[in-house]
């Protein structure tokens, strides 16, 4: 068995042990090219080390856990971190170690490497699959070069792999990794060429940066970008970028730094220089007989080949296909940093601001005229916030699997979750509610009086302190919650829900700030001196986009709870017209309806159907992903409408189709959590870890199989759920 | 859900192409005891097994009806995890005779020509089990209760 080649000891012969992009490197250094020096690790290291440490089969059974078809992109996340984790903890088996060892040792005792990806097939002619896999930059020292072969090998099961599984054929029987070793070159300017241009087959073009090429690849720094004549190699235009930044190498990896006066002002490239790089592409071209995609970097004049690869007009195509949309949310840090500070600074305050402004109106004196024109204002800031929520918020909570790669990575805890808790205990707005909510059940709790009074529906007058909360919760969060078509108001149902949370022991939250400190020691204590700074920054962006996760959706729900609201405006006005059925009409309707008193709408909207399994099937078990440690057992309440959330007793099983945050004050009456939507980030999985309650989710038609009363019983550990006694068949 | 709703078609077809089963039946202590039988099933409500007389389960049977049968289509490879399906029938067993016999008869005969001369042979006893319940289990974890076809 092969475990390294010598990037110029490679035969055609070996094309599928070494992968496309190792094949290709060592092709183009046997023809003479400037290419670094490398080390391929074969495929057959990697198929023995999954051999014998046997986490194949903890492999399929992770990507095997529901039809491939059924998995959302979060549970891909999830799937992955937990096959990550795994290659983490499984150590090199003695005779793969020491083979590695012996011939990493042998060629980068010194040097600092790159570690890229290189898997068979990624870069046939037909289909490229670029970026689905992991490359690690400035690696140095044996051991940590073995771990970080270790991390591409991982990076096989990729969430983004995971995603194009279907069309890379992703089988564990057969899909393999190899790696190249690669000596870093530190170039002082670099950049990627492709000598047919994606949008002219004509062209051909360069993007250069200053610094190491990492920057341009994720998206961290702009690049000048020049667009050349493919025959010619003459420059039909340049774009230069702003050039504030630029990566380099530092420690144990790379940073971003400032650029200098001098380099910022100046292109990467002088006219020279793009003729040399464009000159190289086309040789390369020429050689593999196809247009390709060339990462390149100049360090003191020279030009140096880091990888190329053909240009495939099979790249995955956006439109009906979301996938492309998915991939853009794997973001770097600096990309991440700059996001937190336009949601911080910009949306979120603004979004405030129009949510406060909305909440001023007095829609009962607007005519109905006036009411119309409302409800179409407020369909069209929702439809606004909402694509700004897609755009923003949403990339931004990629934060928190940023900060928990770093956790893991360091630690290598058992629990590939464990990072989770350092993000608990952050100022979440749902649980800053639940805890006013709690405080006025707690004095309910301590007064027969209060509680009948509740019942009777008149509670002002006999606690001060009660009636003072009781005010703050309705001028701060408005109405108990909205769900997905309506808005619970009113005082009687927050009476209600007070009324049944006294019935309860009081909630507990699981997160205490000494436990908080104490696990972020633990972190920080891995790192030091610059790195302890990042790592740091990581941990306070994985929190901020954690709260911000929970709290974008809260003022969301005000913004969505504005339309609701008019909408329950024009409701009985509309009522009152002859043979007008208003329950259940949209706000387009309504407002239409408000401007043609003739207009009638066609039909009700149709209740939400169960589905159910058909007649003589019964769920016994469900397995989803495990998303709160412990186990629960109780009655299910299950959540068919917004209604039903009022419903829920102490000790239930809160099982439902996706938890909201305007939900979130359900929580803590749940013993358990069973929800559709999978995924660690979910906000169901986030407020069930806060109040420590055991939650499953990424269960298929939980809401639809489970019925109101069944027994159930909630595993947080494994993600099972199984119906212990529910309707006979 | 979509593995689920073609649940009960995937449990027919393994009950076509499967030929045995495990037997779980009860002695006279209540102590279990399971053995593998050929079976064929004309339908997810009925299932035919045959034993001569002189066994442990004919034994068990005699004195108590009751039995699980288990079902599966596991390879012994890695892919069972995600890939097998596992049946279990709950229900009740009776020895057929007479006319009932000789139909029994044909309809296991035509799954198990192979087996004529053994199940015609007047020592060996045939069992109809009717099935109460199905539990399925698909993908390691998930179970679904399957009432069966009347």
């Amino acid at each position: 068995m092969t475990l390294t080649l010598s990037i110029d000891r490679v035969e055609p012969r070996d094309r599928g042990r070494v992968g496309d992009k190792g094949y290709a490197l060592s092709r183009m250094a046997r023809r003479g090219l400037p290419v670094p020096g490398a080390l391929l690790v074969t495929v057959e290291a990697y198929r023995r080390y999954i051999d014998l440490t046997g986490i194949g089969e903890a492999i399929a059974l992770e990507i095997n856990r529901k039809i491939a078809d059924e998995m959302r992109w979060e549970e891909m996340w999830d799937a992955a971190l937990r096959i990550r984790t795994l290659f983490l903890r499984t150590p090199l088996p003695a005779d793969i170690h020491d083979g590695l060892a012996r011939d990493v040792e042998a060629r980068f005792r010194d040097v600092a490497v790159v570690v890229r990806s290189s898997a068979p097939g990624e870069d046939s002619a037909k289909a490229s699959f670029a970026g689905l896999h992991d490359s690690f930059v400035n690696v140095r020292g044996t051991e940590s070069i073995l771990d970080h072969i270790r991390l591409v090998w991982a990076s096989l099961w990729s969430d983004a792999a995971l995603l194009y599984r279907k069309e890379l054929a992703l089988d564990i029987a057969t899909s393999a990794m190899a790696v190249v070793v690669q000596e870093i070159v530190a170039g002082d300017r670099s950049g990627v060429a492709f000598t047919v241009s994606p949008d002219d087959p004509s062209r051909a073009v360069i993007e250069a940066v200053h610094g190491l090429n990492q920057g341009l690849v994720d998206g961290t720094v702009e690049p000048d970008r020049w667009i050349l004549d493919r025959r010619t190699g003459q420059v039909l235009s340049h774009r230069p970028a702003e050039r504030q930044k630029a990566l380099f190498a530092s420690g144990a990896g790379v940073e971003v730094r400032p650029l200098a006066p001098g380099p910022a002002g100046m292109p990467p490239l002088t006219p020279q220089d793009v003729d040399l790089v464009f000159r190289t592409a086309m040789e390369v071209e020429k050689f593999f007989g196809s247009p390709q995609d060339m990462e390149w970097t100049i360090r003191k004049g020279e030009l140096h080949i880091l990888q190329a690869r053909p240009v495939t007009a099979g790249e995955p195509a956006a439109g009906e296909d979301k996938r492309p949309w998915y991939l853009t949310l794997r973001r770097s840090f600096e990309n991440l940093k700059a996001l937190r500070q336009e949601v911080e600074g910009r949306w979120i305050p603004a979004m405030i601001a129009d949510a406060d402004a909305l909440s001023g109106i007095d829609l009962a004196a607007l005519s109905d005229e006036a009411l119309a024109a409302e409800i179409d204002r407020r369909r069209s800031l929702l439809g606004k916030w909402t694509d700004i929520y897609t755009e923003y918020f949403i990339p931004l909570a990629h934060g928190i699997r940023l900060f928990g790669q770093t956790y893991n990575d360091a630690l290598r805890p058992e629990d590939p979750y464990e990072f989770m808790d350092l993000l608990g205990g952050t100022e979440m707005i749902s649980l800053e509610r639940n805890r006013l909510l709690e405080r006025m059940a707690g004095r309910v709790r301590g007064s027969p009086r209060l509680a009948e009074a509740l019942r009777t529906g008149a509670p002002s007058g006999l606690d001060a302190a009660f009636d003072e909360d009781f005010e703050t919760f309705s001028r701060t969060f408005g109405d108990l919650g909205c769900g997905t078509d309506r808005c619970f108001t009113g005082q009687a149902a927050l009476a209600g829900l007070l009324l049944r949370m006294a019935e309860a022991p009081p909630a507990k939250e699981r997160f205490d700030p000494g436990t908080i400190d104490r696990r972020r020691d633990a972190f920080l204590s891995r790192f030091t001196g610059d790195e302890r700074k990042r790592a740091a920054e990581i941990l306070d962006l994985g929190r901020a986009s954690y709260r911000l996760r929970d709290n974008d959706n809260i003022h969301l729900g005000r913004i969505e709870g504005a339309l609701l609201a008019a909408v329950a405006e024009a409701m009985p006005r509309l009522a009152r017209r002859p043979g007008f059925a208003a329950a259940g009409i949209s706000a387009e309707q309504a407002a239409r309806a408000l401007r043609d008193p003739q207009w009638r709408p066609q039909e009700g909207v149709p209740g939400k159907k169960r589905e159910g399994l058909g007649s003589g099937l019964r769920a016994r078990q469900l397995r989803g992903q495990p998303a709160g440690p412990g186990v629960a057992r109780g009655p299910a309440r299950v959540i068919s409408n917004p209604e039903d959330l009022l419903e829920i007793r102490a000790g239930e099983i809160l099982v439902c189709d996706a938890i909201d945050p305007n939900m979130t004050f359900a929580v803590p009456l749940a013993a358990g959590i069973v929800e559709r939507r999978g995924g660690m980030l979910i906000h169901g999985a986030i407020i069930a870890r806060e109040y420590g309650i055991p939650c499953v989710t990424g269960i298929p038609g939980a809401a639809e199989l489970i019925r109101t009363g069944d027994c159930v019983s909630v595993d947080g550990w494994l993600g099972i759920v199984t119906i212990e006694a529910g309707p006979s068949l | 859900m979509e593995d689920l709703i073609t649940l009960r078609n995937r449990l027919e077809e393994m009950l076509r192409t499967q030929r045995l089963a495990v037997l779980s039946t009860a002695g006279p202590g209540g102590e279990p005891y399971s053995s593998l039988v050929s079976f064929a099933a004309p339908g997810t409500g009925r299932l035919l097994f045959a034993t001569t007389r002189a066994t442990r389960k004919y034994e068990n049977l005699r004195a108590d009806g009751r039995v699980a049968l288990l079902v599966d289509n596991r390879r012994n490879e890695e892919a069972d995890f995600h890939e097998a399906l596992a049946a279990t029938a709950l229900g009740r067993a009776v020895e057929l005779s007479g006319e009932e016999r000789e139909r029994g008869i044909d309809a296991y005969t035509f799954k198990l020509p192979f087996l004529e001369e053994f199940v015609r042979a007047p020592s060996c006893a045939l069992f109809r089990v009717g099935v109460e319940k199905w539990i399925v289990v698909t993908r390691f974890q998930n179970v679904i209760e399957v009432v069966p076809d009347s």
